[in-house]
């Protein structure tokens, strides 16, 4: 009876202390998660910040602007521009 | 004291015992009580003040979604900024301090002490919207009483030229003009908050679950398209600036979506500084203001007058002698130019011809195809403050209204409601509803007017820019392009002022499979030229050029340089 006792006890305490661990781990576990959303939070802000930074730079007016000042770009003469059209379409 | 030799056996009384026992079970029968009040009938004080103290419901933010053009470039996007904010009774820093903290937020240390001091609220706003650098920056310098919280801005990286589309919110991220304010709904997200367990640290070490979700902002993708939308406004600029006009308009419509890729007006502003703003700047002329379209209209009387089998393309008309008298008033053609076809009246656009077209016509029919036209009517775009115009019932019409209706004076339309009502041509006779956000299913059209009507009416558009015509400016290289002039007396002061005009052209193009739709508007040309073929026709043939090659269109005609009209080879409009 006695040795039941001490086994049951034993038994007892190991899930008693398993339950402290797993607990500890579930809250070590949960605040990396929050972490991590913190951290995919910041990097969504600069993902919209980095957005805006390529619109600002990709303007039309600045890329024109660009491409004929300092690349001596210039459109086409329309005839020397031949459309092909896809056989896929309509 | 002695003691018995021997134990004798003592025999305690049983009542002690008993008491003993008695005493136990009292005992424990309060502590059962206690804990039975304790967990049962008191549970939930206790469980409310337990969570008190190591529970807290946090916000959770929603950010307001962005706007994007159709090829996904923001046009839109909130940031986070910090605002600082001060309770002045406890704010306390030695001088140098304040000297730093004003310099940090752009202020003047003296207007800054004197905010402080004379505010009797305890919350006080110092500055809002700074970049977070900055914040950090005045966070550093420690001073009590000064706090910061945490809002977002809206950038506008389009700046002026996508301004009047896209529109701008308040400080409070509420939407007040465009399609900020269109869409304000969709774009604002709903914040949320939950409940977690913090540790002493102020971890958050346990969710408990959240109590309202928060929901994002939807992202917006318009039908706009950034580069027409550049080289349209672009193009319009140089416009008004050339001819020193008052202000301008010009729109772009996919004729087979009715989708919207440019609209731009001018005077503009940068959405982005908006210090000093003027009602002129802030107008969307081409969503919010009817004007007399004048001869853009003609197209209309004739396709009504074609539909009901009054006419074919080549019925003569007699225009001459360039007037035509009904009631005590005279319509008058510039130009007076004889017996015209039903197609060189458009051609040409004599205003005696249309009249006299319109005056075979019953009114009723005439309105009716006016009111299929949308012309009266909301556009029902969506768009804040879009004007209906004016088309006046057909049983009040006497005859001289008719007639002048007929080369669009006496009723008003906005451009987007007149650029609209010419997808009737291009779609070979469906009325198209317009769109503002990017269509990806096939778009049902309304039936207006039959397919050959259509056609003919866009034969005859492509004559009206041919040598000739009244635009031969408005020619492309490689396109076979078609559209109307229209120049029209301004109105002030219920009559017709002198010398102000408004110039406008409406085209499309490609005329064999039409893509485009654009319509132009330019308010008080000052400059010495006024007629729509001059003013506004080459808006419209730069930016149709421009944008056919963007998308990528077939051309349909051969390419071969455009000659440009000399002084005096194109047909003066009248109106």
């Amino acid at each position: 009876m006695a040795k039941l006792n001490l086994v049951l006890l034993a038994v007892l305490l190991a899930c008693a202390l398993g339950l402290v661990t797993s607990q500890h781990h579930a809250r070590k576990g949960f605040s990396e998660l929050e972490r991590e959303l913190a951290r995919s939070r910041e990097l969504d802000v600069e993902y919209g910040q980095l957005q805006l930074e390529a619109s600002t730079w990709g303007l039309h007016a600045r890329v024109e602007r660009v491409a004929g000042a300092s690349l001596g770009m210039r459109a086409p003469d329309p005839r020397r521009v031949r459309v092909v059209e896809r056989k896929a379409d309509r | 004291m002695s003691y018995p030799s021997a134990p004798a056996m003592v025999r305690l009384p049983l009542w002690r015992a008993r008491f003993v026992l008695g005493a136990l079970i009292a005992a424990f029968a309060l502590l059962v009580g206690r804990s039975f009040y304790l967990q049962a009938v008191n549970t939930s004080f206790l469980q409310m003040k337990g969570e008190s103290r190591y529970s807290r419901v946090i916000d959770v933010p929603a950010t307001r979604g962005r706007i994007l053009d159709r090829n996904g470039e923001a046009l839109a996007i909130s940031t986070p900024v910090k605002s600082v904010w001060a309770i002045p009774e406890d704010v306390s820093a030695e001088p140098g301090q304040f000297a730093r903290l004003a310099k940090l937020l752009v202020m003047d240390e003296s207007e800054l002490q004197k905010k402080l001091a004379g505010a009797e609220r305890d919350f006080l706003y110092l500055k809002r919207q700074i970049p977070p650098e900055i914040a950090d920056q005045v966070a550093a310098l420690g001073i009590p009483g000064i706090y910061q919280n945490r809002e977002y801005r809206r950038y506008y990286p389009g700046g002026e030229v996508m301004t009047h589309l896209v529109g701008f919110t308040g400080v409070e991220d509420s939407g007040q003009e465009g399609i900020e304010l269109a869409f304000q709904k969709a774009l604002t997200g709903s914040a949320g908050s939950r409940r977690v367990i913090k540790d002493r640290l102020g971890r958050i070490v346990e969710d408990g679950g959240s109590i309202r979700v928060a929901q994002d902002g939807r992202d917006l993708t318009l039908a706009l398209d950034g580069k027409i939308q550049s080289l349209a406004f672009i193009a319009l600029k140089a416009a008004v600036e050339q001819h020193r006009a008052k202000a301008g308009a010009i729109i772009v419509l996919d004729a087979r979506s009715g989708e919207l890729l440019a609209l731009a007006n001018l005077p503009s502003y940068n959405p982005n500084n908006r210090g000093r703003l003027s009602g002129a700047q802030l107008r969307n002329r081409a969503m919010t203001d009817s004007f007399e379209p004048g001869s853009t209209l003609k197209p209309f009387t004739v396709a009504a007058a074609l539909e009901l089998g009054k006419v074919t393309p080549s019925t003569l008309v007699q225009t001459s002698p360039g007037r035509l008298t009904i009631a005590n008033y005279t319509i008058h053609d510039a130009h007076p130019a004889g017996t015209l076809t039903v197609a060189q009246v458009i051609q040409k656009s004599s205003n005696v011809g249309a009249a006299k077209l319109a005056l075979a016509l019953p009114r009723e029919d005439m309105w009716a195809l006016f009111h299929e036209l949308g012309f009266g009517l909301p556009p029902a775009i969506g768009f804040p403050g879009e004007a209906t115009g004016r088309l006046r019932a057909w049983k009040r019409w006497r005859p001289i209204e008719q007639a002048t209706m007929a080369y669009g004076h006496g009723i008003s339309v906005s451009l987007v409601q007149l650029a609209r009502a010419y997808t009737v041509f291009a779609r070979d006779g469906e009325l198209l509803p317009l769109s503002l956000l990017k269509v990806d299913r096939p778009v049902v059209g309304k039936r207006v007017i039959s397919a050959a009507t259509a056609r003919a009416v866009r034969e005859m558009l492509e004559l009206a820019v041919q040598p000739g015509g009244t635009a031969p400016r408005a020619r492309i290289m490689g396109y076979r392009v078609g559209g109307k002039t229209g120049t029209a007396h301004k109105q002030e002061n219920r009559s017709y002022a002198a010398h102000k005009y408004l110039s406008a052209f409406v085209g499309l193009a490609p005329v064999s499979d039409p893509r485009l739709v654009i319509a132009v508007m330019i308010d008080e040309p000052s400059a010495g030229q006024y007629y729509g073929g001059a003013v506004a026709a080459p808006v419209f043939a730069w930016v149709m050029q421009g944008a056919l090659r963007r998308l990528g269109v077939p051309p349909d005609a051969p390419m071969q340089p455009v000659e440009l009209p000399g002084e005096g080879d194109e047909a003066k409009e009248s109106t």
